[in-house]
């Protein structure tokens, strides 16, 4: 059994399949069908929820993409859908939620589809930022949203617009209190009968679980694989989810490094990794969506070996190290061994990724990290380029890199690296550097990119890279996300 | 037939005009307004999904379903063989097919469609058929399809003028090709129809479409019923933009079949992959030109050949194609002038209407042609459009239309002073300069857009209206809401009628039972023909309410007026609830249906002459950009936009329009590509794969202005049409990406840059400028020597 709160209503839910998605859940089974199916792959924000969570003893609120949400791993949270924002059954403007008014009031809804989407992305933002906190948040925020209709700009102004209402508080806040003081079943999980959703609380049972179940599916942030479930319709016997693994969500940090748990989600660590390594700011600002972040971990993305996922570069780059643990104990993976093949890791069927390890910075560190997509906005990258290196007497040392999207998986241009080693950084030597990896890389044309477009950006960007560091020429269009 | 011409009482608290919010808005923000899939099922309701081809072309041998019986929840499974009336489903001409049969047109084609008790049961059930195709090759090359002269429907082409005079006279002539990709509707809400067993054998279907008749029509013939024992209701879309005018009938009429064979609810969802794959697109087009023209750059002599890419079948290709040719002018007038328009057959989905239909690529080829005889010349773009706009005595479109209202000279102007085009063209110049990787560029260009179907019995429509006695008004019209806020407008025609609040109108949904005959709400025509219909409608319940006023109170019939929520007359008023009932009292009907024809349009298509349009929006935008020429990646930083809507009904939702148009036409020509393999199979079959612009993607600086001005003819309250005509203005963007990309050859060169402008094609422009520089500099090189020997 699993027990969560739909937005006034405590649930109490057992007997359902596995692979059901809070969204498909939703609109089958509670009548609530205010919560879209766009896409049903977290591509366009139509279903957005906000979720509610008791974290280090205060509870936040965010929005996540409920097609890709398992139901299970709603246990203990509270899940607010469009409906709970307004108490009054036929509500006129004026008793419509800030968020909801400033929506009608600013023309932001037309076919009105993506409209209960973008409202709960908005309500997010609006929980989560007292003011209005400028029109770059409020385009960070609701990147994952797609709309036909309106071309944005009402959905923008409405966003400032909310704030200039009293603020109120949502009508479901006194029945979250009583929830989240409430003592929950402990040993939570769901089954169909056939198939079985394990919620391990502990490091400990997820281990033995896993070592019991070997085949089970894994779920961590479930931002790819719930595709296999909404997509490829695969009905997975047994799914473990790591959402309630607490030990999993911790992030560390002394002098030799940082330490991020493998279920820390990309807006958890975000802060700490980029307060080190800022030039990687483009790269996590730019990962999926705002949804996406708010879900997505970096053990889910490692362990998921896809060729083109963001951080595995940067993570090559930086020479970080995955922390693998299971019932025979525990061991660490250099991260440019971790990677077999496409889609192919060197875990083995017990083992569970539950740290990555990244070394602090070293002195004159050099760090240069480039995403290319068709959108600036959630989408898969065509190239990510990462490049770092010790800058010591001019010299270029220690040099590594993390390339994606240039081969079937995340990896490092060897020949690159050879040619920069120990030379001077000079306009000479990176042209150098970048005319190497025409040896490193033969990219496959694809529908994202060709393999010409791939290989001369990589090389733009080595010199993208060289006019930063030498001159104070603009290098970068003016958009929201950059 | 009566053609209204109502002026409003600039005194009177007046609806039409006003900014009114979107009828549903406040029940779509609390995720209250039902779409189909939203409906309670009725009891015992089965799913219904397609079984599909695996491969794009070859001969279908057999549909195996022996897998079929070990899916739980399975309840049949219906091929082209249970069919009792008609297969072909052509919506002009035949050729589109429900369910292929013998052979396969294109990769996912569906070939049957099975029935569970669930959706997923469904889904998992389609898959688990094996079908069987002997493999032949797939042609899905639009190039081949043109050299093969592999049709799916005729060439044709019109004249005005002798281009061979023409050319011979021009100092200047140049050639040029433009391949225009196409474009997924990407409407949020896919497609989905939902099928019940009704009275007396007959069946009703709920279904997001832009063509209730059709789909009724098509059920009909499809089932062997007559069209009274088949309705459709349709209450709302979520975004439609022409994908759901043909596209939404085989998935009704496949929901009605297996409602009909099972006798329980069907509904029949397409999840995004499978609508992305099974519907049709915006065509792709091939475009080739031959110009010449003056040392001023204006064209004598205009040789254009439009091809569109129209996939396996004819579905709307002709006249989409047609309206390519219409608008291959745009605002520009050729002295001589030849437009053909070829329609080629390629093994794909068969495209199919999208806003514009067919006008953004023939008028994109407009603008390729004056920004490459501007950098022929040196000449600035603005004024290379400014010598070719049409003007008294220039005023004869290629197929014999007089342009009458010239507003688009004035607002050229007005937009370039407002916005300041000279003034920031210099500073892009300067810019530039001194920005050897980022490049700005700035682009103008203008936009009309020919009003009314080309298909003549098309531009017809009708609506219904009660007054109820309590005083509150139905309003029920042949047309449909998909967003862009028809309901709303049309309420408030009716409101303005009877001067009465427009909270005492209420809209309900579109069903075939209330008004007939209807024609797609399409052609941007939705408000001109409906609103006309509900206004005719209204005004005769008004006529009879002012004789009875007139002969109850015995006053003089122009002394009656209807404003602000009452019935004034010489000598007293009354509240328009107690008129309602004083009426109803008296025996006063209360109800009428209204119709509604347009006036002037003709066209002989043998002669390629006539008025095939009533009239003629307008629109001119102004767009900068910044492109990354190490990578091309680019930013739509500033848009400025002054459009025509004549008088409009709604500025607030006309805005809303046009900013919508504008991002989607920036999407299409920046962002959306579509990828087929040469086997033909789609890859991009999703919003991962496919990127229609987000909200970072809004440019900075957007602003968009009504043109004070009102329609020359007497459309609705001298309203213009407003749903298709803006995508246009984004025409501008591209030119823009083309002119940043210019200023590498000092504006020179106009690059090769195949819309979509994607990221590669711009770098690929680059590299392109770059190769003609370095070839420039040798030739000058060479030049010099020459010199000096």
């Amino acid at each position: 059994m699993i027990e969560f709160l739909l937005n006034e209503q405590p649930v109490e839910l057992d007997d359902v399949a596995p692979t059901l998605s809070v969204l498909d859940w939703l609109r089958t089974k509670t009548g609530l069908t205010g919560t879209k199916e766009g896409c049903a792959s977290g591509d366009c924000g139509a279903c957005t929820v906000v979720v509610g969570q008791k974290e280090n003893g205060k509870v936040h609120y965010k929005h996540l993409n409920a097609c890709l949400m398992l139901v299970g791993s709603l246990h203990g949270k509270h899940l607010v859908t469009v409906e709970g924002l307004t108490a009054a059954a036929n509500a006129k403007l004026e008793e419509l939620h800030p968020v909801q008014r400033a929506m009608v009031e600013c023309h932001g809804s037309q076919c009105g589809f993506c409209t209960p989407g973008f409202i709960m992305s908005m309500f997010s933002l609006y929980m989560n930022e007292p003011a209005f906190p400028g029109k770059d948040k409020v385009i960070h925020a609701l990147g994952g949203n797609l709309c036909r209709c309106t071309g944005y700009k009402p959905i923008i102004e409405a966003c400032e617009r909310m704030y200039s209402y009293p603020r109120t508080t949502a009508p479901f806040m006194q029945a979250a209190d009583k929830f989240f003081n409430c003592t929950l079943c402990s040993n939570p999980g769901l089954s169909d009968g056939d198939r079985v959703f394990y919620l391990p609380q502990s490091l400990r049972e997820l281990v033995e679980l896993k070592s019991s179940y070997s085949q089970a599916k894994l779920v961590a942030g479930g931002t790819d694989l719930s595709l296999e479930f909404t997509q490829q319709l695969k009905l997975a016997e047994e799914v473990i989810s790591l959402v309630d693994v607490q030990e999993l969500k911790t992030i560390t940090e002394d002098e030799h490094g940082l330490k991020i748990g493998a279920m820390a989600t990309y807006e958890q660590f975000m802060p700490a990794l980029l307060k080190h390594y800022p030039e990687a700011s483009e790269l996590f600002n730019r990962l999926g969506s705002s949804q996406i972040r708010n879900a997505g971990t970096l053990g889910g993305s490692l362990a998921n070996a896809s060729p083109i996922g963001d951080p595995a570069p940067l993570l090559l780059a930086l020479d970080a190290v995955v922390e693998v643990i299971c019932e025979r104990g525990s061991r660490v993976i250099p991260i440019n061994e971790f990677f077999l093949g496409y889609r192919r890791t060197q875990l083995h069927e017990d083992e569970v990724i539950s740290a990555v390890f990244i070394p602090a910075r070293q002195a004159d560190q050099k760090l240069a990290c480039y995403k290319i997509s068709k959108r600036m906005e959630d989408d898969i990258s065509s190239v990510l380029l990462v490049l770092s290196f010790q800058l010591v007497e001019n010299r270029m040392v220690n040099v590594k890199s993390g390339f994606g999207g240039m081969a079937a998986t995340p990896v490092a241009a060897e020949s690159m690296a050879q040619v920069m080693e120990g030379k001077d950084f000079s306009e000479h030597n990176i042209q150098q550097a970048a005319a190497a990896l025409t040896a490193d890389f033969k990219p496959m044309s694809d529908v994202r990119a060709s393999q010409h477009y791939r290989l001369q950006v990589c090389q733009n960007l080595m010199q993208r890279f060289w006019l930063e560091q030498s001159s104070g020429i603009a290098t970068r269009v003016s958009h929201a996300a950059l | 037939m009566r053609h209204f011409e109502i002026k409003l009482n600039p005194a009177a608290k007046n609806v039409v005009g006003q900014p009114v919010k979107h009828e549903s808005a406040i029940a779509q923000v609390q995720g209250k307004a039902p779409y189909v899939d939203d409906a309670v099922l009725p009891q015992g309701a089965l799913h219904a999904y397609p079984v599909l081809s695996p491969v794009a072309k070859g001969k279908l041998l057999s549909i195996d379903a022996s897998a079929l019986d070990a899916i739980s929840g399975y309840v049949c499974m219906l091929t082209a063989a249970d069919i009792v009336g008609k297969k072909d489903i052509g919506p002009v001409h035949p050729g589109d097919v429900l369910l292929a049969e013998n052979e396969i047109s294109y990769h996912a084609q569906p070939v049957a469609v099975v029935v569970a008790e669930s959706y997923e049961q469904a889904r998992i059930a389609a898959r688990a058929v094996v079908v069987e195709v002997e493999e032949t090759a797939a042609q899905v090359d639009v190039k081949t399809g043109l050299k093969n002269q592999d049709w799916v429907r005729p060439p044709y082409s019109f004249e005005r003028g002798d281009i061979d005079t023409g050319f011979a006279a021009a100092p200047h002539r140049l050639q040029g090709e433009l391949s225009v990709g196409g474009q997924e509707h990407f409407y949020l809400e896919g497609q989905i129809a939902m099928a019940m067993p009704a009275e007396e054998g007959g069946i009703f279907v709920k279904c997001s479409t832009q063509h209730p008749s059709e789909v009724q029509h098509l059920i009909a013939e499809v089932l062997g019923l007559p069209m009274n024992a088949v309705t459709i209701e349709m209450r709302r879309m979520g975004g439609a933009f022409g994908g759901k005018e043909t596209q939404a009938a085989p998935w009704a009429i496949l929901a009605a079949m297996a409602c009909r064979k099972t006798g329980r609810a069907v509904k029949l969802r397409l999840a995004r992959a499978e609508d992305f794959k099974l519907t049709g697109k915006r065509h792709p087009f091939f475009n080739r030109y031959e110009v010449g023209f003056d040392d001023q750059g204006r064209i004598l002599a205009a040789d254009i050949e439009v091809n569109g890419n129209c996939g396996y079948s004819p579905d709307l290709s002709d006249s989409i194609v047609d309206r390519a040719m219409f608008h291959s002018d745009n605002c520009y007038f050729y002295e001589n002038v030849r437009v053909t328009g070829q329609r080629v057959k390629v093994d794909t989905v068969s495209h199919t209407a999208f806003r514009g239909f067919g006008g953004p690529q023939g008028m994109i080829t407009a603008e390729a042609i004056m920004d490459d005889v501007a950098r022929y010349l040196g000449k600035d773009p603005l004024d290379v459009r400014k010598a070719n706009l049409y003007q008294p005595g220039r005023d004869l479109t290629p197929y014999h239309q007089k342009v009458e209202q010239f507003v688009v000279g004035p607002m050229i102007d007005q937009l370039c002073a407002e916005a300041e085009y000279h003034k920031r063209r210099q500073a892009i110049i300067e810019f530039n300069k001194t920005s050897p990787v980022v490049k700005k560029g700035l682009a103008v260009t203008p936009v009309k857009f020919g009003i009314s179907f080309t298909a003549q019995h098309l531009n017809q429509a009708g609506a219904l209206v009660h007054v109820y006695y309590d005083g509150s008004i139905h309003l029920n019209h042949g047309g449909t809401e998909m967003g862009q806020g028809l309901n709303t407008k049309v309420r408030q025609i009716v409101a303005q009628v009877f001067g009465v609040n427009i909270d005492r109108v209420g809209v309900s949904a579109t069903r075939t039972d209330k008004v007939p005959n209807t024609s797609a709400t399409a052609a941007s025509s939705g408000a001109d023909l409906n609103g006309m219909a509900a206004l005719n409608a209204a005004t005769t319940i008004k006529d009879r309410l002012i004789d009875f006023i007139a002969e109850e109170y015995a006053v003089a019939k122009d002394s009656i007026h209807f404003e602000n929520d009452e019935v004034v007359y010489a000598g007293g008023s009354l509240g328009f609830a107690e008129l309602a009932k004083k009426a109803y009292f008296a025996r006063i009907g209360l109800s009428s249906t209204g119709f509604y024809s347009t006036p002037k349009i003709y066209f002989d298509r043998n002669e390629g002459k006539g008025r095939p349009f009533f009239y003629f929006s307008h629109g001119v935008a102004l767009t900068e950009v910044e492109v990354d020429t190490l990578t091309g990646e680019n930013c739509v930083t500033a848009v400025d936009v002054l459009h025509d809507v004549g008088k409009s009904l709604n500025p607030a939702l006309d805005i809303g329009q046009i900013e919508g148009a504008f991002v989607q036409g920036m999407g299409w020509l920046t962002t959306e590509q579509l990828h087929w393999r040469d086997n033909g199979e789609l890859m991009s079959v999703g919003p991962a794969t496919y990127k229609i612009p987000a909200i970072g993607d809004t440019p900075k600086h957007f602003d968009v202005k009504l043109y004070d001005s009102e329609n020359p003819e007497y459309s609705v309250f001298r309203s213009k049409a407003v749903g298709e005509p803006p995508f246009m203005l984004a025409n501008s963007v591209w030119c823009a990406l083309r002119d940043a990309v210019a200023s590498i050859s000092d504006y020179r060169y106009s690059p090769p840059m195949s819309p979509p402008a994607l990221p590669e094609t711009i770098l690929n422009a680059v590299n392109a400028t770059r190769v003609w520089l370095n070839e420039k500099a040798k030739a000058d090189q060479a030049m010099e020597t020459t010199d000096a020997e």
